[in-house]
């Protein structure tokens, strides 16, 4: 009885998994907001340095991620951000200017970390052969056509195109 | 510890085949280190190598978008010369360490 039951035991440790490699992520990034903006950034940009291939898909307030009026001018929420400097009364961080201080203050901060702004930032996944696309949905929505956006978007596409983007074994998909 | 034996030397390696020592490093060794991820060195190369090397000694810590703004190679070049990773494949090849940067 120990005996098969032993036996068994290895047998269950006997297969040895095979490490899996990420050969792909098509990263989401449906909000406009500074923070989550720069963090879909980051894990596409740096699936590129890794040798992963890397797409972005931008949709709804994503949008002003890659547009050429607002990538730069991106904000931070401090409204309805309970992360956001605790203890900070929700009727203080509503002040006007408030918002657009605090953003300045975040920017300055990734400055010193030689944190790219965003338009660099997408230039430099385009350069390592990233790939940018629009939604076309919320372009539409938002009246935003392809000159409204920054040369490095591709293209204005579909949800069934972003799938076809996600093609592949080894493909993950992030939704931020 | 691990090593590599190259022209009757012993050269010490980390787990992942990064040198320890820089200055054990030679252009003849980076040939070698560049044939086995099948990059042949080219001038080019060797500039953006040579580049690292003395940055990583400067003690900077060493990013994509500043070798993309070294005056060398811009970052699609920089892609181009080391495929699949090239701040990563280019320090294994200059005989440096790891770089840790995220951006």
């Amino acid at each position: 009885m120990n005996d098969t039951l032993e036996k068994d035991q290895t047998k269950i440790q006997e297969p040895k998994e095979k490490k899996a490699k990420v050969k792909k992520v098509l990263v989401i990034c449906s909000k406009g907001k500074i923070e989550d903006v720069y963090a879909a950034l980051v894990m596409a940009n740096g699936a590129l340095m890794e040798g992963i291939e890397a797409k972005m898909f931008f949709t709804f307030f994503g949008l002003e991620a890659i547009t050429k009026r607002h990538a730069d001018h991106l904000h931070t929420a401090t409204v309805g951000n309970p992360a956001f400097m605790p203890g900070m009364p929700t009727m203080v961080a509503g002040l006007p200017g408030f918002e657009a201080f605090a953003s300045y203050m975040m920017k300055k901060e990734m400055d010193k970390l030689d944190m790219p702004h965003v338009s660099e930032f997408l230039q430099m996944i385009d350069a390592g052969g990233g790939e940018i696309y629009a939604c076309k949905l919320a372009a539409d929505m938002f009246h935003l056509k392809k000159e409204d956006f920054v040369p490095e978007v591709k293209g204005i596409i579909t949800v069934g195109d972003m799938y076809a983007l996600a093609d592949g074994e080894g493909t993950q998909i992030i939704f931020i | 510890m691990e090593t590599l034996e190259f022209n009757n030397k012993t050269i010490a390696i980390n787990e992942e085949g990064y040198l320890k020592d820089p200055s054990q490093w030679s252009t003849e060794l980076a040939h070698q280190l560049a044939k086995d991820v099948n990059i042949n060195l080219t001038d080019k190369h060797f500039q953006v190598l040579n580049w690292l090397r003395a940055k990583q000694a400067e003690g900077v810590a060493l990013s994509i978008r500043k070798v993309g703004n070294s005056g060398i190679v811009d970052i699609k070049e920089f892609y181009q010369l080391f495929p699949g990773g090239p701040l990563k494949i280019s320090s294994k090849i200059a005989g440096i360490p790891k770089p840790v940067s995220c951006i």
